[in-house]
This record gives structure tokens, C-alpha cells and sequence, in this order.
């Protein structure tokens, strides 16, 4: 009688648990996407980390700031795995504002944070906005799923929607709308001036062109034919880099996740086994 | 129960002549060892042990973390984003902090659902519920404040959100908002004052603490039959038997607590906090942390006017009277029989109370449109005819099942059916 009672208790509070994230619709669901690093086990793929960078580096960051990325981060464990003398030259190749020099400006050295490449009034002169800095953008970013399905995600430590997100709205743009695209009233949809059709962008008008097409960025290890040059592939790799970006220890940091759990459901055990032999001369 | 003698006799002169003077020894091992404690509490007593070490865990990490974070509008978030990177362990400790919020709270509406359950609340433990339904209050209060120090876009919309709530109350409402606020808006003024109170009020709530276990020790614990302790036969010391098995209690309630700092730790958060608080953006929607959420659709549930109260106002009052009206619930529910075990009635009813109150939860999250508005409005409703009018109700109706003599006669009696 108790039991069922407190199982049901138990199930009541998780339920309670799983009602947060509900949200408003998005007008396309967002499908999830197999990463290296989700899962316990899961840690970043080298490779896939610096293509990600190779992309970041010469179609993202022309537009986007990164300002909490520091260039000692691209050597650091866990990362896209450069060597020291690398990012050394690396960030040699940027001017870097410091006030304190002759100039303003000065060589990039490793500690330096990556730099923003538009002040606010240019960009907002260029684009009318500030594109969005990069830092932790797969971390400000994410999706949802309907009932009852998120409900999973906290048994599935499900923490990919930034990069799901991202590489969807990457391969999402189409050059015109589609005709099964309506507003909310019926009313067929129209693009506003200056702006481009996104699938997955909320409201479907994106101001950032499409930044990706097939072979834009040719990839060192791509002679062999293993990687696709490919928007689908770009976006992939953009995503899995931003996500390092934003979550830089999430290797180590699982690693230690799995020891700790380990050693809690040990000692767990161990003190149910005390309390038992505590409790065992005691009527309750 | 409380009345009883202290086993303490000191071992030694230097121990004899402290205790003349600062009896302090004694007073532990009374209370923190030798404490009668009724030997058939189940699994949800835990939960009290459980809090007091979330308390310690939450001060010792937030200690660490004022270390290194800085109240400034313009760092504040990048310096978040430095313990998380940059600082020794930073990122586990911000995790265990975040995520400790959540467990804390998780922890705490057990508790408290456990007392509603069982009755702890009635004579004569009036006074330990109010102390317990004030830690609550201050416990929102903390967690409120803490949850805008990042300066996040939903650190900062909540803040715009929460302290308009108080602009609503006629003639004060104003200068009250503007004292809150340390301006006509949320800025750095906000996040300053909000900072030094985030650090101040914990260390209240672990001195109303230390009120709230002093209460629970004048008539001791109240346990899941809900009648008196009669004898010693009833009773175990507190030490080892309730420290071991609250010790095992909280590495248990450590797993999932574990889970999430380790593989989820955003999990229960919001993405949009991860973009720095925008004055100018407003994100489409502004959504509390999960454990305000009940509280939050019965604010939003108050959208008409009553009489000359416009639906701004009600909305507070209601809001204010959904946790006001927990410090009165001792004299709303009169019947003498506490636990809901013997209540074949009301068992019905608290159940119906805690589906509707995760169904508060749920509306607070979902938008304030369509069929979620009229289902806020009934959920809410029902919050308060449960305490308003069912709990008076079935206490005058209501025929209790026969209580047992006495604990250890019932633990005796199901040992040996």
C-alpha cells in the first residue's frame, strides 16, 4: 500500500520535473542529429573540430565576433587539438586593438581572445544589426520536441540542440518560398525586402544569407575523398566546432561525470548495507 | 519528548569546566545524538537532512563563486562565461551551484508535500510549518535573485518581469519598484543590490533554520501514523539511526543531483540565458525557472478585472495569497487526525492537490493563449477552494479511521500480520 503509494509519488515529482520545457511551437520540428560528444561517452572529434574551425575561421568569422574564444583554447586537451607553435602563428595573423601600444594595434599572441571582426556602427551601417557573437551561441540556441518526447531528454542527458539548431538552419535556406509556406491567418507567406527564407529561423526570415554552398571551403584532408565538401558537411562541422566553443571541458567533464556516478552508486550501496545492519535490531 | 535527561556527563575537568560555562557539548549530543526520534519515520523524512546539506552546499559553492564573478553589467556575463573556462574547477562548481537550485527546490516541495500529507503542520507543530513556509519564501526570494546575476536575457527579462509585479500595489507600488530596482529600470543598480542580497540571504535562512529545527525539537518529529510518542519504546537517538539513514538518503538523492551537473547541466535551464541581457530585445518568451512556475501561471491566471481591482493587482494578490495563505493552513484544516493515511477522504483530495498543482506547473511554462488560459484560471481556483473550502469541509465531515495506541503497537502489528 505505502509502496505503490510512494512509487506513485516519485512519478508525480519526475512529472513535475519534465513540465519546463514547454514552449510555443516552432514552425518546423528540428530533428536530432548523431554528434561525437553527445551521450555519457561522448567527447569531441578532432578532425571534425578543426574543419569545424577551418569554416568558422574563413566564412563565419568575417561577419561574427567570438570575444570569450581565447586562440590558447584551439591547443588546449579536449579541443581541435593545434599545437602551441600553431596557434603562435595563428594568432600572429591578427591585429589585436589593445590601447596601451603604439598604434592601437599590435600582433596577436595566444592569450589574446579572438577578435571581433565589425565594431557595433560598422555592422549596424552594413547590416543593420549586430551578427550574433559566437562564443556560446550552440548554447543560446536550441529545440524542442512535443510532448512527450522531452520528457526523455533528461534521462538522455539530451544537451544538442544548440548544434542540432544550428547545422538545421544552416542547410535550411531556400532560394524561394515555399509554396506551403502560409502565415498563421492562411494568407500566403512574403519575404520581407532583404531578407532570405529559412525553414528553421523563427519567423522564417533570416537576414544573414545563405553563408554555405557546396565546395566553398576546401578541406586538407579532403584528397581523399573521405569528406564530402558539401553544405550538409560544412554546417555539420561548423556546429560540432561551435559547440566546442561554448562548452570547451565537455570531454573532461563527462569523463569525470562517469567516475562520480560510479562512486556514488558504490557508496550508496555501501550505506543502504550500514543502514540495514543498523536498523535490523529495530521494529519500524 | 523534549523533556528528557541528558545523557552527557563530562569525562574530564577541563570538559566539567567548559560545560559550566558554554555548555555547548551537551547541548549537541542532546540534540544532535541522543535526540528521541520516533523509530517509524518512512523515505520523505529524509528530505529535512537532505535540505540542510543543499543549504551547505549552496553557500560554500556560491562563497567560491563570488570569488570570481563580478557584478557589472558589462561583465557580469562574460565573467560567468570566465569561471566556467577559465577558473580551477570553476565549471563544476557553477554547474553544482545552477543545477543545486534546482535539487534544492526539488528537495523542498517534497518537504513540504510531505507535510501536507501527513499533517505536520497541525498542533503542536504550528509554529515550525510557519517557520518551515517563511524558509520557502525567503528560499524563492534567493533563488530569484541568484538566477539574474548571470545577466542573461532571461536574468534580465525576469527581473523586469518580477520586480513590475510590486508596481501594481496602489500608492507604494511605485516608490517600492524604483527601490528594487535602484532606478526607473533594471540595471546596474539592479544587479548590485540584487548581488549583496543573494549573499545576505542565506545566511538568514540558515538562522531561520536553526528556528525551524528549534521548534522541531520542543515537540519532536511528527511521523507517518501521525500520533503522539508515548513512550521510549517509540523512539530511536536521532544518532546513529536517523544520521545514517539520512546519510544514505542524500549519496542516494546525489545521483541524479550528479547526473545533470556532469552530462546536462543546462538541462534545466534556459537557452536564452545564454545571450547577454539585451534592453532592447525582448525574447518571445519569458519563462520562469521550473520551480516558480505553478506560482507564475496563477499571476498570469488573473487577467479580468474584479471590481475596482484591475487584473495587474489581482493577479499580485492572488499570486501573494497562493503562498500566504500555507502560514494559515493550521487553522484551515481542523480535523485532529494528521496523517492522510487515516483520512480515507482527504487522501482523494491531496492527490487531486498535487495533480493540480503540477498542472499549475505545466500552464506556467505554456503560453498564455488559447485553452491554457481558461485551464490556468480553473487550476487556479482549485488551488485555493482546496485550502479555503475542502480542507475546513472535510474536517467536519469526514470519519477518520480508527488510530492506533500507539507507534510501536502499529510497527508491532504489521511485523507480525
Amino acid at each position: 500500500m505505502i509502496k505503490t503509494k510512494s512509487i506513485f509519488a516519485a512519478i508525480l515529482m519526475a512529472l513535475t520535473l519534465a513540465v519546463t520545457p514547454v514552449m510555443a511551437a516552432g514552425t518546423v520540428e528540428i530533428a536530432k542529429q548523431s554528434w561525437s560528444f553527445g551521450g555519457l561517452f561522448g567527447k569531441y572529434d578532432v578532425n571534425q573540430l578543426q574543419r569545424g574551425f577551418q569554416v568558422f575561421r574563413e566564412v563565419c568569422a568575417g561577419c561574427h565576433g567570438a570575444r570569450l574564444l581565447a586562440f590558447r583554447n584551439l591547443s588546449e586537451e579536449g579541443g581541435p587539438g593545434f599545437s602551441e607553435e600553431q596557434v603562435k602563428a595563428l594568432a600572429a595573423e591578427y591585429d589585436i586593438a589593445d590601447a596601451a601600444v603604439e598604434g592601437g594595434t599590435r600582433k596577436g599572441v595566444a592569450a589574446d581572445r579572438w577578435p571581433t571582426p565589425l565594431s557595433s556602427a560598422d555592422a549596424i551601417a552594413t547590416f543593420g544589426i549586430v551578427p550574433p557573437d559566437m562564443s556560446v551561441l550552440a548554447k543560446a540556441r536550441g529545440t524542442t520536441q512535443p510532448f512527450p518526447w522531452w520528457i526523455l531528454n533528461y534521462f538522455t542527458a539530451y544537451q544538442e540542440g544548440g548544434p542540432d539548431y544550428i547545422h538545421a538552419l544552416l542547410v535550411g535556406y531556400e532560394e524561394e518560398v515555399p509554396e506551403e509556406v502560409h502565415n498563421a491567418d492562411g494568407t500566403p507567406f512574403t519575404l520581407p525586402e532583404g531578407k532570405y527564407f529559412n525553414h528553421y529561423f523563427p519567423g522564417n526570415a533570416i537576414g544573414m544569407a545563405p553563408p554555405l554552398s557546396d565546395g566553398l571551403v576546401t578541406y586538407a584532408e579532403a584528397e581523399s575523398g573521405a569528406v564530402p565538401l558539401t553544405v550538409d558537411q560544412y554546417a555539420r562541422d561548423v556546429s560540432a566546432f561551435l559547440m566546442w566553443a561554448a562548452d570547451p571541458h565537455l570531454g573532461a567533464r563527462k569523463e569525470a561525470g562517469f567516475r562520480v556516478l560510479l562512486f556514488l552508486i558504490l557508496f550508496a550501496g555501501l550505506m543502504y548495507l550500514v543502514k540495514r545492519r543498523l536498523w535490523a535490531g529495530v521494529e519500524h | 519528548m523534549a523533556s528528557h535527561e541528558s545523557s552527557y556527563t563530562p569525562k574530564n575537568g577541563v570538559e566539567k569546566w567548559f560545560d559550566d560555562r558554554l555548555p555547548i557539548i551537551r547541548f549537541s549530543k542532546e540534540h544532535l545524538m541522543d535526540f528521541p526520534t520516533p523509530k517509524n519515520l518512512n523515505y520523505w523524512w529524509t528530505f529535512g537532512g537532505i535540505l540542510a546539506f543543499m543549504l551547505v552546499v549552496q553557500i560554500i559553492t556560491g562563497v567560491v563563486l563570488a570569488m570570481h564573478y563580478t557584478p557589472n553589467v558589462a561583465m557580469a556575463f562574460d565573467s560567468v562565461e570566465h569561471i566556467r573556462r577559465d577558473v580551477n574547477g570553476g565549471r563544476i562548481i557553477q554547474g553544482v551551484h545552477a543545477v543545486g537550485a534546482s535539487m534544492f527546490f526539488a528537495a523542498v516541495y517534497i518537504h513540504i508535500f510531505r507535510g501536507l500529507y501527513f499533517g505536520s503542520y497541525k498542533a503542536p507543530r504550528e509554529i515550525l510549518w510557519i517557520l518551515g513556509v517563511l524558509i520557502f519564501v525567503l528560499m524563492m526570494a534567493t533563488a530569484f535573485m541568484g538566477y539574474v546575476l548571470p545577466w542573461g536575457q532571461m536574468s534580465f527579462w525576469a527581473a523586469t518581469v518580477i520586480t513590475n509585479i510590486f508596481a501594481a500595489i496602489p500608492v507604494v507600488g511605485d516608490p517600492i519598484l524604483q527601490l528594487l530596482r535602484g532606478g526607473f529600470a533594471v540595471d546596474n543598480a539592479t544587479l548590485n543590490r540584487f548581488f549583496s542580497l543573494h549573499y545576505l540571504l542565506p545566511f538568514v535562512i540558515a538562522a531561520v533554520v536553526a528556528l525551524h529545527i528549534w521548534a522541531l525539537h520542543i515537540p519532536g518529529n511528527n511521523n507517518p501514523l501521525g500520533v503522539d510518542v508515548k513512550d521510549g519504546r517509540d523512539t530511536v537517538p536521532f544518532h546513529p539511526y536517523y544520521t545514517m539513514k539520512d546519510l544514505f538518503a542524500i549519496v542516494v538523492f546525489l545521483i541524479p543531483f550528479a547526473w545533470f551537473v556532469f552530462f546536462a547541466p543546462d538541462i534545466l535551464g534556459h537557452p536564452d540565458n545564454y545571450i547577454m541581457a539585451n534592453s532592447q530585445v525582448t525574447p518571445p518568451h519569458i519563462v520562469p525557472e521550473w520551480y516558480f512556475l505553478p506560482f507564475y501561471a496563477i499571476l498570469r491566471a488573473i487577467d479580468f478585472n474584479i471590481l475596482f481591482i484591475d487584473s495587474k493587482l489581482g493577479g499580485v494578490i492572488f499570486f501573494a495569497g497562493s503562498i500566504l495563505i500555507l502560514f494559515v493552513l493550521p487553522w484551515l484544516d481542523t480535523s485532529k487526525v494528521r496523517s492522510g493515511n487515516f483520512r480515507p477522504m482527504f487522501r482523494w483530495f491531496y492527490w487531486l492537490f498535487v495533480i493540480n498543482f503540477i498542472a499549475l506547473a505545466y500552464l506556467g511554462a505554456a503560453p498564455a493563449e488559447g485553452i491554457y488560459v481558461l485551464l490556468s484560471k480553473i487550476c487556479t481556483a482549485y488551488y485555493f477552494a482546496h485550502f479555503i473550502i475542502i480542507l475546513p469541509l472535510l474536517s467536519r465531515i469526514e470519519t477518520p479511521k480508527p488510530l492506533p495506541a500507539s507507534i510501536s503497537e502499529a510497527v508491532l502489528a504489521k511485523a507480525h500480520s
